[in-house]
Protein backbone atom coordinates (compact mmCIF):
# COMPACT_ATOMS: atom_id res chain seq x y z
CA UNK A 1 0.00 0.00 0.00
CA UNK A 2 0.70 3.42 -1.06
CA UNK A 3 0.54 6.47 0.86
CA UNK A 4 -2.34 7.74 -1.75
CA UNK A 5 -3.81 3.65 -0.35
CA UNK A 6 -5.68 5.66 2.07
CA UNK A 7 -8.31 6.77 -0.49
CA UNK A 8 -9.08 3.18 0.38
CA UNK A 9 -11.02 4.46 3.22
CA UNK A 10 -9.47 3.27 6.41
CA UNK A 11 -11.27 4.13 9.74
CA UNK A 12 -9.21 6.83 12.09
CA UNK A 13 -7.97 4.56 14.07
CA UNK A 14 -6.93 1.74 11.88
CA UNK A 15 -3.64 0.52 13.30
CA UNK A 16 -1.87 0.08 10.14
CA UNK A 17 1.17 2.28 9.03
CA UNK A 18 0.61 4.58 6.07
CA UNK A 19 4.21 3.68 3.95
CA UNK A 20 6.26 6.76 2.29
CA UNK A 21 4.75 6.90 -1.11
CA UNK A 22 7.78 7.29 -3.09
CA UNK A 23 7.87 6.68 -6.64
CA UNK A 24 6.71 3.13 -7.02
CA UNK A 25 8.41 1.17 -10.15
CA UNK A 26 6.16 -1.44 -10.25
CA UNK A 27 3.21 0.27 -10.24
CA UNK A 28 1.36 0.18 -13.44
CA UNK A 29 -1.08 2.51 -12.10
CA UNK A 30 -4.32 2.82 -14.26
CA UNK A 31 -5.47 6.28 -15.16
CA UNK A 32 -7.35 7.29 -11.81
CA UNK A 33 -10.30 9.29 -11.92
CA UNK A 34 -12.05 11.38 -9.54
CA UNK A 35 -14.27 9.17 -7.04
CA UNK A 36 -17.58 10.75 -6.91
CA UNK A 37 -16.85 11.70 -3.34
CA UNK A 38 -13.75 13.06 -4.12
CA UNK A 39 -13.22 17.31 -4.22
CA UNK A 40 -8.99 16.64 -5.34
CA UNK A 41 -6.92 14.10 -6.56
CA UNK A 42 -2.97 14.19 -6.65
CA UNK A 43 -1.24 11.36 -7.95
CA UNK A 44 2.41 10.60 -8.34
CA UNK A 45 3.22 14.35 -8.94
CA UNK A 46 6.85 14.91 -9.93
CA UNK A 47 8.57 18.61 -10.07
CA UNK A 48 11.77 19.41 -10.62
CA UNK A 49 12.46 22.88 -10.38
CA UNK A 50 16.38 24.17 -11.85
CA UNK A 51 17.74 21.27 -12.06
CA UNK A 52 16.55 19.81 -7.96
CA UNK A 53 13.63 17.29 -7.57
CA UNK A 54 11.39 19.50 -5.39
CA UNK A 55 8.50 17.01 -5.65
CA UNK A 56 8.90 13.42 -6.00
CA UNK A 57 5.90 10.92 -6.67
CA UNK A 58 3.51 13.03 -4.35
CA UNK A 59 -0.44 11.36 -4.14
CA UNK A 60 -3.37 12.57 -1.50
CA UNK A 61 -6.98 13.13 -2.40
CA UNK A 62 -9.37 15.25 -0.62
CA UNK A 63 -13.01 14.63 0.06
CA UNK A 64 -15.79 17.16 1.33
CA UNK A 65 -15.78 18.26 4.76
CA UNK A 66 -12.24 17.25 5.21
CA UNK A 67 -9.19 18.98 7.01
CA UNK A 68 -5.99 17.91 5.54
CA UNK A 69 -2.98 19.73 7.33
CA UNK A 70 0.27 19.86 4.47
CA UNK A 71 3.02 19.45 6.73
CA UNK A 72 6.86 19.89 6.25
CA UNK A 73 9.89 22.20 6.93
CA UNK A 74 10.49 25.06 5.19
CA UNK A 75 12.00 23.53 1.48
CA UNK A 76 9.72 20.23 1.57
CA UNK A 77 8.18 21.31 -1.64
CA UNK A 78 4.84 22.36 0.04
CA UNK A 79 4.26 25.58 -1.75
CA UNK A 80 5.27 24.11 -4.76
CA UNK A 81 2.72 21.42 -4.33
CA UNK A 82 0.28 23.98 -3.58
CA UNK A 83 1.39 25.33 -7.00
CA UNK A 84 0.39 22.06 -8.73
CA UNK A 85 -3.14 21.71 -6.62
CA UNK A 86 -4.03 25.15 -8.20
CA UNK A 87 -3.13 24.73 -11.44
CA UNK A 88 -0.50 27.37 -11.48
CA UNK A 89 2.22 25.14 -11.97
CA UNK A 90 2.40 22.24 -14.36
CA UNK A 91 4.21 18.86 -12.71
CA UNK A 92 6.58 17.07 -14.91
CA UNK A 93 4.52 14.21 -14.15
CA UNK A 94 1.79 13.11 -12.30
CA UNK A 95 -1.69 14.22 -12.31
CA UNK A 96 -4.28 16.39 -10.22
CA UNK A 97 -7.77 16.29 -10.83
CA UNK A 98 -10.14 18.33 -9.21
CA UNK A 99 -14.49 18.22 -9.10
CA UNK A 100 -14.43 22.00 -9.48
CA UNK A 101 -12.22 24.48 -11.31
CA UNK A 102 -12.81 27.09 -8.61
CA UNK A 103 -10.75 26.84 -6.12
CA UNK A 104 -10.55 29.11 -2.94
CA UNK A 105 -6.80 30.40 -2.26
CA UNK A 106 -5.39 32.44 0.58
CA UNK A 107 -1.80 32.83 -0.62
CA UNK A 108 1.25 33.22 2.01
CA UNK A 109 2.32 36.54 2.78
CA UNK A 110 -0.15 38.50 1.72
CA UNK A 111 1.44 41.94 3.08
CA UNK A 112 -1.33 44.79 2.42
CA UNK A 113 0.32 47.75 3.10
CA UNK A 114 -1.44 49.84 5.51
CA UNK A 115 -1.57 52.82 3.29
CA UNK A 116 -3.05 50.98 0.07
CA UNK A 117 -7.12 52.14 0.27
CA UNK A 118 -8.86 49.19 0.38
CA UNK A 119 -11.51 48.00 2.70
CA UNK A 120 -11.99 44.71 3.91
CA UNK A 121 -15.33 44.65 1.81
CA UNK A 122 -13.66 45.69 -0.96
CA UNK A 123 -11.19 42.61 -1.11
CA UNK A 124 -14.10 40.13 -0.62
CA UNK A 125 -15.55 41.93 -3.49
CA UNK A 126 -12.66 41.33 -5.47
CA UNK A 127 -13.63 37.40 -4.61
CA UNK A 128 -17.05 37.65 -6.44
CA UNK A 129 -15.83 39.37 -9.79
CA UNK A 130 -12.08 40.18 -9.35
CA UNK A 131 -11.20 39.15 -12.58
CA UNK A 132 -13.39 40.89 -14.92
CA UNK A 133 -13.43 43.31 -16.88
CA UNK A 134 -14.95 47.08 -17.06
CA UNK A 135 -16.20 48.94 -14.66
CA UNK A 136 -18.97 47.33 -12.04
CA UNK A 137 -21.95 48.73 -11.08
CA UNK A 138 -22.96 49.06 -7.65
CA UNK A 139 -25.41 45.70 -6.90
CA UNK A 140 -27.41 44.77 -3.86
CA UNK A 141 -26.92 41.08 -4.80
CA UNK A 142 -23.09 41.78 -4.61
CA UNK A 143 -23.31 43.48 -1.35
CA UNK A 144 -25.76 41.38 0.21
CA UNK A 145 -23.07 37.67 -0.72
CA UNK A 146 -19.84 40.15 0.89
CA UNK A 147 -22.00 40.55 3.84
CA UNK A 148 -22.92 37.03 4.65
CA UNK A 149 -19.13 36.30 4.26
CA UNK A 150 -17.94 38.63 6.33
CA UNK A 151 -20.76 37.39 8.42
CA UNK A 152 -19.55 33.93 8.23
CA UNK A 153 -15.88 34.18 9.02
CA UNK A 154 -17.01 37.23 11.77
CA UNK A 155 -15.43 40.04 10.28
CA UNK A 156 -18.35 42.06 10.41
CA UNK A 157 -17.13 44.24 12.90
CA UNK A 158 -13.72 45.22 10.79
CA UNK A 159 -15.69 45.22 7.60
CA UNK A 160 -15.48 49.04 6.57
CA UNK A 161 -11.70 49.58 8.14
CA UNK A 162 -8.37 49.23 5.88
CA UNK A 163 -7.16 46.07 5.60
CA UNK A 164 -3.47 47.13 6.14
CA UNK A 165 -4.47 48.24 9.15
CA UNK A 166 -5.99 45.18 10.41
CA UNK A 167 -4.33 42.63 12.40
CA UNK A 168 -2.73 39.72 10.91
CA UNK A 169 -5.57 37.28 12.38
CA UNK A 170 -8.01 39.73 11.02
CA UNK A 171 -6.67 39.73 7.51
CA UNK A 172 -6.80 36.28 7.42
CA UNK A 173 -10.23 36.48 8.05
CA UNK A 174 -10.84 38.72 5.58
CA UNK A 175 -8.63 37.11 2.70
CA UNK A 176 -10.48 33.32 3.56
CA UNK A 177 -13.79 35.59 2.98
CA UNK A 178 -12.52 36.63 -0.73
CA UNK A 179 -11.32 33.08 -1.14
CA UNK A 180 -14.61 31.65 -0.35
CA UNK A 181 -17.65 33.97 -1.63
CA UNK A 182 -17.59 32.50 -5.18
CA UNK A 183 -18.35 29.45 -3.19
CA UNK A 184 -15.49 27.00 -4.03
CA UNK A 185 -15.43 23.03 -2.93
CA UNK A 186 -11.83 23.34 -1.87
CA UNK A 187 -9.98 26.18 -0.18
CA UNK A 188 -6.62 26.22 0.17
CA UNK A 189 -4.37 28.35 2.33
CA UNK A 190 -0.80 28.63 2.28
CA UNK A 191 1.12 28.56 5.77
CA UNK A 192 -2.15 31.06 7.39
CA UNK A 193 -0.68 30.64 10.77
CA UNK A 194 2.71 31.55 9.71
CA UNK A 195 2.87 34.94 11.11
CA UNK A 196 -0.02 34.89 13.48
CA UNK A 197 0.07 34.82 17.31
CA UNK A 198 -0.29 31.17 19.19
CA UNK A 199 -4.39 32.31 19.99
CA UNK A 200 -4.80 34.11 16.39
CA UNK A 201 -3.84 30.68 14.55
CA UNK A 202 -5.89 28.47 16.73
CA UNK A 203 -8.97 31.00 16.17
CA UNK A 204 -8.54 30.35 12.68
CA UNK A 205 -8.40 26.99 12.96
CA UNK A 206 -11.44 26.80 14.91
CA UNK A 207 -12.73 29.18 11.92
CA UNK A 208 -11.90 26.67 9.20
CA UNK A 209 -13.12 23.15 11.09
CA UNK A 210 -16.76 25.33 11.07
CA UNK A 211 -16.71 26.83 7.81
CA UNK A 212 -15.82 23.24 6.50
CA UNK A 213 -19.34 21.61 7.89
CA UNK A 214 -21.15 24.97 7.49
CA UNK A 215 -19.99 25.24 3.62
CA UNK A 216 -18.99 21.69 2.55
CA UNK A 217 -15.68 22.57 2.25
CA UNK A 218 -12.75 20.37 1.46
CA UNK A 219 -9.67 22.39 3.36
CA UNK A 220 -5.75 21.96 2.42
CA UNK A 221 -3.55 23.95 4.83
CA UNK A 222 -0.17 24.03 4.93
CA UNK A 223 1.93 24.55 8.35
CA UNK A 224 5.49 23.47 9.28
CA UNK A 225 4.36 22.87 12.87
CA UNK A 226 1.46 20.10 13.09
CA UNK A 227 0.13 21.18 16.82
CA UNK A 228 -1.83 24.09 15.91
CA UNK A 229 -3.80 21.97 13.53
CA UNK A 230 -4.47 18.45 16.05
CA UNK A 231 -7.48 19.23 17.06
CA UNK A 232 -9.36 20.00 13.85
CA UNK A 233 -7.27 17.87 11.09
CA UNK A 234 -8.67 15.20 10.00
CA UNK A 235 -5.55 13.68 7.48
CA UNK A 236 -2.59 14.99 7.34
CA UNK A 237 0.17 14.62 4.31
CA UNK A 238 3.06 14.90 5.59
CA UNK A 239 6.27 16.40 3.55
CA UNK A 240 9.72 15.62 3.60
CA UNK A 241 12.42 15.92 1.18
CA UNK A 242 10.04 16.23 -2.06
CA UNK A 243 8.36 12.84 -0.78
CA UNK A 244 4.83 12.32 1.21
CA UNK A 245 3.19 10.44 3.38
CA UNK A 246 -0.71 10.75 4.07
CA UNK A 247 -3.07 9.63 6.18
CA UNK A 248 -4.73 9.91 9.52
CA UNK A 249 -2.42 11.67 12.43
CA UNK A 250 -2.14 8.03 13.72
CA UNK A 251 -0.95 6.51 10.51
CA UNK A 252 1.96 8.97 9.50
CA UNK A 253 3.63 10.83 12.65
CA UNK A 254 4.80 7.33 14.11
CA UNK A 255 8.57 6.61 14.23
CA UNK A 256 9.03 3.99 11.79
CA UNK A 257 6.77 6.12 9.34
CA UNK A 258 8.90 9.45 9.47
CA UNK A 259 12.13 7.55 9.24
CA UNK A 260 11.44 6.29 6.41
CA UNK A 261 10.16 9.50 4.69
CA UNK A 262 12.89 11.45 6.06
CA UNK A 263 15.67 8.53 4.83
CA UNK A 264 16.79 9.42 8.69
CA UNK A 265 15.87 7.92 11.79
CA UNK A 266 13.86 10.11 13.50
CA UNK A 267 11.51 9.40 16.43
CA UNK A 268 8.16 11.09 17.69
CA UNK A 269 7.54 12.12 21.16
CA UNK A 270 4.27 12.48 22.65
CA UNK A 271 4.44 15.23 25.16
CA UNK A 272 1.12 15.91 27.10
CA UNK A 273 -0.90 16.00 23.89
CA UNK A 274 1.88 17.72 21.60
CA UNK A 275 3.93 15.80 18.66
CA UNK A 276 7.32 16.39 18.57
CA UNK A 277 9.91 14.91 15.87
CA UNK A 278 13.04 14.63 16.78
CA UNK A 279 16.35 12.56 15.25
CA UNK A 280 16.98 9.43 17.09
CA UNK A 281 19.92 7.14 16.12
CA UNK A 282 18.34 4.48 18.37
CA UNK A 283 15.69 3.75 16.60
CA UNK A 284 16.02 1.03 14.20
CA UNK A 285 15.00 1.68 10.47
CA UNK A 286 14.04 -1.35 8.92
CA UNK B 1 -7.20 89.17 -13.23
CA UNK B 2 -9.26 90.18 -16.13
CA UNK B 3 -6.01 89.72 -18.74
CA UNK B 4 -5.79 86.13 -16.90
CA UNK B 5 -8.71 84.21 -19.09
CA UNK B 6 -8.64 86.30 -22.17
CA UNK B 7 -4.84 84.82 -22.78
CA UNK B 8 -4.70 82.26 -25.21
CA UNK B 9 -1.60 80.68 -23.73
CA UNK B 10 -3.59 80.78 -19.77
CA UNK B 11 -6.55 79.05 -21.61
CA UNK B 12 -4.59 76.32 -22.70
CA UNK B 13 -2.49 75.84 -20.45
CA UNK B 14 -5.34 75.46 -17.97
CA UNK B 15 -7.31 72.66 -20.21
CA UNK B 16 -3.97 70.78 -20.78
CA UNK B 17 -3.09 71.07 -17.44
CA UNK B 18 -6.00 70.15 -16.04
CA UNK B 19 -6.55 67.08 -18.50
CA UNK B 20 -2.70 65.81 -17.20
CA UNK B 21 -3.89 66.57 -13.93
CA UNK B 22 -6.97 64.12 -14.17
CA UNK B 23 -5.03 61.24 -15.72
CA UNK B 24 -1.88 61.48 -13.46
CA UNK B 25 -4.30 61.22 -10.47
CA UNK B 26 -6.05 58.66 -11.57
CA UNK B 27 -2.92 56.56 -12.71
CA UNK B 28 -0.50 57.64 -10.28
CA UNK B 29 -2.47 55.88 -7.36
CA UNK B 30 -2.23 52.51 -9.17
CA UNK B 31 1.48 53.24 -9.99
CA UNK B 32 2.05 54.05 -5.99
CA UNK B 33 -0.44 50.62 -4.78
CA UNK B 34 1.59 48.70 -7.54
CA UNK B 35 5.17 50.42 -6.03
CA UNK B 36 6.60 51.77 -9.20
CA UNK B 37 7.20 54.94 -8.67
CA UNK B 38 10.69 54.08 -9.93
CA UNK B 39 9.64 52.82 -13.42
CA UNK B 40 7.72 56.46 -13.26
CA UNK B 41 11.16 58.39 -12.45
CA UNK B 42 13.02 56.05 -15.30
CA UNK B 43 9.69 56.67 -18.09
CA UNK B 44 10.17 60.36 -17.30
CA UNK B 45 13.96 60.59 -18.02
CA UNK B 46 13.83 58.06 -21.00
CA UNK B 47 11.13 60.62 -22.12
CA UNK B 48 13.79 63.30 -22.80
CA UNK B 49 15.26 61.52 -25.45
CA UNK B 50 12.06 61.38 -27.75
CA UNK B 51 11.13 65.20 -26.57
CA UNK B 52 14.82 66.27 -27.53
CA UNK B 53 14.45 64.14 -31.17
CA UNK B 54 11.13 65.80 -31.86
CA UNK B 55 12.01 69.22 -31.54
CA UNK B 56 14.97 67.90 -33.94
CA UNK B 57 12.62 66.52 -35.81
CA UNK B 58 9.87 69.73 -35.81
CA UNK B 59 7.26 67.56 -34.65
CA UNK B 60 5.11 68.06 -31.53
CA UNK B 61 6.79 67.33 -28.15
CA UNK B 62 3.99 65.13 -27.39
CA UNK B 63 4.59 62.66 -29.73
CA UNK B 64 8.27 62.12 -29.09
CA UNK B 65 7.35 61.72 -25.46
CA UNK B 66 4.79 59.61 -26.31
CA UNK B 67 6.86 57.43 -29.18
CA UNK B 68 9.24 56.44 -26.72
CA UNK B 69 7.48 56.42 -23.36
CA UNK B 70 5.39 53.64 -24.96
CA UNK B 71 8.13 51.88 -26.60
CA UNK B 72 10.05 52.48 -23.23
CA UNK B 73 7.55 51.13 -21.26
CA UNK B 74 6.39 48.26 -22.85
CA UNK B 75 10.32 46.65 -23.01
CA UNK B 76 10.91 47.89 -19.46
CA UNK B 77 7.67 45.09 -18.37
CA UNK B 78 9.45 42.49 -20.54
CA UNK B 79 12.65 42.67 -19.18
CA UNK B 80 10.99 43.56 -15.83
CA UNK B 81 13.52 46.62 -14.49
CA UNK B 82 10.21 48.31 -12.78
CA UNK B 83 10.83 48.13 -9.54
CA UNK B 84 14.49 49.61 -8.25
CA UNK B 85 15.97 46.17 -7.06
CA UNK B 86 15.25 44.40 -10.19
CA UNK B 87 17.83 44.52 -12.55
CA UNK B 88 19.38 47.73 -10.97
CA UNK B 89 22.48 47.98 -12.71
CA UNK B 90 21.31 47.41 -16.16
CA UNK B 91 18.34 50.45 -15.71
CA UNK B 92 20.63 52.33 -14.35
CA UNK B 93 23.40 52.13 -17.16
CA UNK B 94 20.69 52.03 -19.79
CA UNK B 95 19.34 55.95 -18.27
CA UNK B 96 22.40 57.17 -18.52
CA UNK B 97 23.22 56.23 -21.87
CA UNK B 98 19.43 57.68 -22.80
CA UNK B 99 20.14 60.87 -21.50
CA UNK B 100 23.49 61.32 -22.92
CA UNK B 101 22.00 60.59 -26.13
CA UNK B 102 19.22 63.11 -24.92
CA UNK B 103 21.71 65.86 -24.24
CA UNK B 104 23.59 65.30 -27.98
CA UNK B 105 20.37 65.72 -28.99
CA UNK B 106 19.67 68.92 -27.11
CA UNK B 107 22.86 70.75 -27.90
CA UNK B 108 21.83 69.60 -31.74
CA UNK B 109 18.40 71.41 -31.20
CA UNK B 110 20.24 74.39 -29.24
CA UNK B 111 22.56 75.06 -32.48
CA UNK B 112 19.53 75.07 -34.64
CA UNK B 113 18.32 78.71 -34.82
CA UNK B 114 14.33 78.04 -34.99
CA UNK B 115 14.35 77.06 -31.00
CA UNK B 116 15.52 78.73 -28.48
CA UNK B 117 15.42 76.94 -24.40
CA UNK B 118 14.83 73.89 -25.94
CA UNK B 119 16.44 72.03 -22.75
CA UNK B 120 14.89 73.85 -20.25
CA UNK B 121 11.29 73.57 -22.12
CA UNK B 122 11.74 69.40 -22.34
CA UNK B 123 13.89 69.11 -19.14
CA UNK B 124 11.65 71.45 -16.93
CA UNK B 125 8.38 72.28 -19.48
CA UNK B 126 6.86 75.24 -20.84
CA UNK B 127 3.27 75.34 -20.27
CA UNK B 128 2.62 78.46 -21.59
CA UNK B 129 4.19 77.91 -24.38
CA UNK B 130 1.61 74.51 -25.29
CA UNK B 131 0.68 74.36 -28.74
CA UNK B 132 -2.94 75.25 -28.76
CA UNK B 133 -3.12 72.65 -32.18
CA UNK B 134 -2.07 69.75 -29.75
CA UNK B 135 -5.08 70.04 -27.05
CA UNK B 136 -7.27 67.36 -29.44
CA UNK B 137 -3.79 64.96 -29.14
CA UNK B 138 -3.65 65.69 -25.28
CA UNK B 139 -7.53 65.16 -25.35
CA UNK B 140 -7.64 61.95 -27.07
CA UNK B 141 -4.45 60.38 -24.95
CA UNK B 142 -5.68 61.52 -21.88
CA UNK B 143 -9.47 59.69 -22.57
CA UNK B 144 -7.54 56.84 -23.84
CA UNK B 145 -5.63 56.14 -20.84
CA UNK B 146 -8.93 56.73 -18.35
CA UNK B 147 -10.73 53.85 -20.78
CA UNK B 148 -8.15 51.57 -20.43
CA UNK B 149 -7.73 52.08 -16.26
CA UNK B 150 -11.19 51.24 -16.70
CA UNK B 151 -11.17 48.22 -18.45
CA UNK B 152 -8.60 46.59 -16.54
CA UNK B 153 -9.82 48.20 -12.98
CA UNK B 154 -10.58 45.23 -11.16
CA UNK B 155 -7.91 42.44 -12.67
CA UNK B 156 -5.31 45.25 -12.54
CA UNK B 157 -6.57 45.79 -8.88
CA UNK B 158 -6.24 42.28 -7.86
CA UNK B 159 -3.04 41.39 -8.74
CA UNK B 160 -1.76 44.75 -7.62
CA UNK B 161 -3.29 43.19 -4.27
CA UNK B 162 -0.98 40.10 -4.72
CA UNK B 163 -0.12 38.44 -8.16
CA UNK B 164 -1.41 34.83 -6.94
CA UNK B 165 -4.47 35.99 -6.36
CA UNK B 166 -5.13 37.42 -9.57
CA UNK B 167 -3.72 34.29 -11.35
CA UNK B 168 -5.74 31.59 -9.94
CA UNK B 169 -8.81 33.69 -11.22
CA UNK B 170 -7.44 33.32 -14.67
CA UNK B 171 -6.22 36.83 -14.91
CA UNK B 172 -3.50 37.31 -17.28
CA UNK B 173 -1.28 38.84 -14.30
CA UNK B 174 1.55 39.72 -17.00
CA UNK B 175 -0.98 40.70 -19.55
CA UNK B 176 -2.55 43.37 -17.53
CA UNK B 177 0.62 44.43 -16.08
CA UNK B 178 1.87 45.41 -19.65
CA UNK B 179 -0.87 47.50 -20.69
CA UNK B 180 -0.74 49.09 -17.43
CA UNK B 181 2.48 50.07 -17.65
CA UNK B 182 2.04 51.64 -21.28
CA UNK B 183 -0.37 53.39 -20.03
CA UNK B 184 1.71 54.78 -17.87
CA UNK B 185 3.95 55.65 -20.50
CA UNK B 186 1.69 57.59 -21.95
CA UNK B 187 0.53 59.82 -18.93
CA UNK B 188 3.80 60.39 -18.20
CA UNK B 189 4.62 61.90 -21.49
CA UNK B 190 1.18 64.27 -20.75
CA UNK B 191 2.84 65.06 -17.50
CA UNK B 192 5.92 65.92 -19.21
CA UNK B 193 3.91 68.19 -21.22
CA UNK B 194 3.32 69.88 -18.73
CA UNK B 195 6.02 70.07 -16.15
CA UNK B 196 8.69 68.71 -18.71
CA UNK B 197 10.26 65.04 -18.51
CA UNK B 198 12.57 65.63 -15.19
CA UNK B 199 9.37 66.93 -12.80
CA UNK B 200 6.84 64.64 -14.74
CA UNK B 201 6.60 61.68 -11.67
CA UNK B 202 6.47 64.63 -9.20
CA UNK B 203 2.92 65.34 -10.91
CA UNK B 204 2.36 61.66 -11.63
CA UNK B 205 2.99 60.26 -7.79
CA UNK B 206 2.78 63.21 -5.56
CA UNK B 207 -0.93 64.02 -5.48
CA UNK B 208 -1.83 60.37 -5.70
CA UNK B 209 0.25 59.35 -2.31
CA UNK B 210 -1.40 62.50 -0.48
CA UNK B 211 -4.87 61.11 -1.86
CA UNK B 212 -4.04 57.51 -0.32
CA UNK B 213 -3.18 58.55 2.70
CA UNK B 214 -6.68 59.92 2.61
CA UNK B 215 -8.85 57.93 1.30
CA UNK B 216 -10.43 54.34 2.23
CA UNK B 217 -11.09 53.23 -0.84
CA UNK B 218 -8.95 53.36 -4.45
CA UNK B 219 -12.57 54.60 -6.63
CA UNK B 220 -12.41 57.47 -3.93
CA UNK B 221 -8.35 58.01 -3.99
CA UNK B 222 -8.02 58.38 -7.78
CA UNK B 223 -11.19 61.12 -7.68
CA UNK B 224 -9.66 63.04 -4.83
CA UNK B 225 -5.73 62.43 -6.63
CA UNK B 226 -7.53 64.35 -9.70
CA UNK B 227 -9.09 67.19 -7.69
CA UNK B 228 -5.52 67.40 -5.71
CA UNK B 229 -3.67 67.35 -9.40
CA UNK B 230 -5.61 70.47 -10.81
CA UNK B 231 -5.47 72.47 -8.03
CA UNK B 232 -2.38 72.34 -7.94
CA UNK B 233 -1.98 72.91 -11.79
CA UNK B 234 -4.48 75.49 -11.90
CA UNK B 235 -2.89 77.74 -8.88
CA UNK B 236 0.67 76.91 -10.21
CA UNK B 237 -0.77 78.60 -13.52
CA UNK B 238 -2.08 81.32 -11.86
CA UNK B 239 0.67 82.25 -9.60
CA UNK B 240 3.13 81.83 -12.83
CA UNK B 241 0.61 84.43 -14.73
CA UNK B 242 1.21 86.55 -11.62
CA UNK B 243 5.22 86.15 -11.81
CA UNK B 244 5.27 88.22 -14.63
CA UNK B 245 5.25 91.29 -12.24
CA UNK B 246 7.59 89.79 -9.56
CA UNK B 247 11.43 90.39 -9.22
CA UNK B 248 14.34 89.90 -10.63
CA UNK B 249 13.71 89.96 -13.99
CA UNK B 250 9.75 90.86 -14.46
CA UNK B 251 9.68 87.80 -16.94
CA UNK B 252 7.84 85.51 -14.99
CA UNK B 253 8.65 82.19 -12.62
CA UNK B 254 8.68 78.90 -14.62
CA UNK B 255 5.16 77.02 -13.96
CA UNK B 256 6.69 73.85 -13.21
CA UNK B 257 8.53 75.40 -9.99
CA UNK B 258 4.79 76.48 -8.59
CA UNK B 259 3.55 73.06 -9.40
CA UNK B 260 5.68 70.75 -7.98
CA UNK B 261 6.28 73.16 -5.59
CA UNK B 262 2.87 72.73 -4.13
CA UNK B 263 2.34 69.08 -4.87
CA UNK B 264 5.37 69.13 -2.23
CA UNK B 265 2.93 71.25 -0.03
CA UNK B 266 0.17 68.91 -0.01
CA UNK B 267 2.04 65.72 0.07
CA UNK B 268 3.79 67.40 3.60
CA UNK B 269 0.94 68.29 5.01
CA UNK B 270 -1.27 65.21 4.32
CA UNK B 271 1.70 63.19 5.36
CA UNK B 272 1.81 65.33 9.13
CA UNK B 273 -2.24 65.45 9.35
CA UNK B 274 -3.32 62.40 7.75
CA UNK B 275 -4.77 59.92 9.69
CA UNK B 276 -1.90 57.43 9.32
CA UNK B 277 -0.10 59.65 10.66
CA UNK B 278 -1.30 60.15 14.56
CA UNK B 279 -2.58 56.16 13.98
CA UNK B 280 -0.97 53.29 15.46
CA UNK B 281 2.16 52.09 13.90
CA UNK B 282 2.83 49.61 11.25
CA UNK B 283 1.92 46.26 12.53
CA UNK B 284 5.02 44.61 13.95
CA UNK B 285 5.22 41.46 11.96
CA UNK B 286 8.91 40.50 12.66
CA UNK B 287 8.11 39.66 16.35
CA UNK B 288 5.15 37.94 16.00
CA UNK B 289 6.92 35.61 13.60
CA UNK B 290 9.80 34.56 15.99
CA UNK B 291 7.04 33.07 18.56
CA UNK B 292 8.73 29.67 19.16
CA UNK B 293 6.92 26.86 17.53
CA UNK B 294 7.70 23.22 18.87
CA UNK B 295 7.63 20.41 16.95
CA UNK B 296 9.41 21.55 13.59
CA UNK B 297 11.22 18.56 12.67
CA UNK B 298 13.94 20.12 11.65
CA UNK B 299 14.53 21.61 15.03
CA UNK B 300 14.33 18.45 16.52
CA UNK B 301 16.85 16.92 14.06
CA UNK B 302 19.10 19.91 14.75
CA UNK B 303 18.96 19.54 18.85
CA UNK B 304 20.34 15.89 18.92
CA UNK B 305 22.93 16.41 16.07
Amino acid sequence: MTVSGDRLGMPDDHPKAASVGGRAPDAARPALTLTDAEVLGVDDIVVSLGGRRVLDGVSFALCPQEFVGLIGANGSGKTTLMRVVLGLLKPDSGSVRRADRRVGYVPQKVAIDPDIPLRARDLVALGVDGERFGLRLPSRARRARVDEMLEAVDATAFADGRIGELSGGEQQRVLIAHALVGDPALLVLDEPLANLDIRSGHEIVELLARLKVERNLAVLLSAHDMNALLPHMDRIVYLADGRAAAGTVGEVVRSDVLSELYRYPVRVLDVDGTLVVIGGHEVSVR
Amino acid sequence: MSGFFASDPVRTALVAGGLTAVVSGVVGVFVVLRGQSFAGHALGDMGTLGGSAAYLANVSPLWGYVGVGAVVAAAMELFGVQRRRERDVATGIVLGATLGLSALLLYLDSTSSSTTGVAASVLFGSLFAFAPSALPETTALAAAALVVVAAVFRPLLLSSIHPELASVRDVPVRGVATVFIVVMGVTVSLASTVVGTVLSPALLVGPSAAALRLSRRPGAAMALAAVLGIAATWLGVTLAYASHDWPPAHQGWPISFFVVAIVFVIYAVTESVGPRAAGRGRPDATVEAQTPLAGTPTAGTAQVR
